[in-house]
């Protein structure tokens, strides 16, 4: 009994300090997109290693626990989809030292192939860009 | 003894709520402000958590959950709306 929850709590101390990183790249890092890299990776991993502490000390709430920590795993990465994209849609500045902006690249490509194909592409997309 | 390492990580844990506050509170931008939201939920629901352990109540568990679930959906809301407004 004792060494299950030392044994947890090692655990979910190694998950409280991957959430202090998390949030400190939060805090440090120079640009919004690195933000949520920082902010969605480090603190997934640190609340799975926490939950996983927990339930090496108490393994009646596995269950529950469980069930929480698959939905951090679903539901993070897709809040971090989400605000990235939203982000660039928005116009945010990258920091000076991006090199590289796929999406842009991508937007641009299928701007101009909508532009080529006689225009019933482009109002196509514009139809789309209403109902939305 | 292991008990004292859960209030350790507890308290780590509250620490990293206040450093996700800074940006909260600075963030020059409306998404730096949702990007520390999120961090700031996310450690949240392993506090909850913690508290159930501690306090030895299996119903914060469920609390944390409709916890994560309302803040994945305020983030998402909130990002659709400085997409495109609602």
């Amino acid at each position: 009994m004792e060494i299950t929850m030392i044994a947890g709590g090692i655990v979910s101390l190694f998950g409280s300090l991957f959430l202090l990183l998390g949030a400190l790249g939060v805090v440090r890092m120079p640009d919004l997109f690195n933000r949520i890299q920082a902010g969605t990776k480090a603190t997934t991993l640190g609340t799975m290693l926490f939950l996983a502490g927990i339930a090496i000390a108490e393994p009646s709430w596995i269950p529950k626990l469980l069930l929480l920590v698959l939905f951090i795993i679903f539901t993070n990465p897709v809040s971090s989809h989400v605000l990235a994209r939203s982000a660039h849609h928005a116009g945010i500045r990258m920091s000076d030292r991006t090199v590289a902006d796929h999406l842009a690249k991508a937007i641009e490509q299928r701007g101009s192939e909508n532009l080529q194909s006689d225009g019933q592409g482009a109002a196509e997309v514009k139809l789309k860009g209403g109902e939305r | 003894m292991g008990n004292m390492l859960f209030f350790a990580s507890a308290l780590i844990a509250l620490a990293a709520l206040g450093v996700g506050a800074i940006r909260f509170f600075r963030g020059p931008d409306t998404l730096d402000r949702v990007v520390a939201f999120d961090v700031i939920t996310i450690i949240s629901i392993s506090l909850i958590a913690i508290i159930g352990f501690i306090m030895q109540r299996s119903v914060l568990v469920d609390v944390a959950l409709v916890y994560a679930l309302l803040s994945f959906l305020g983030v998402i809301i909130i990002a659709k709306f400085v997409e495109r407004g609602l």
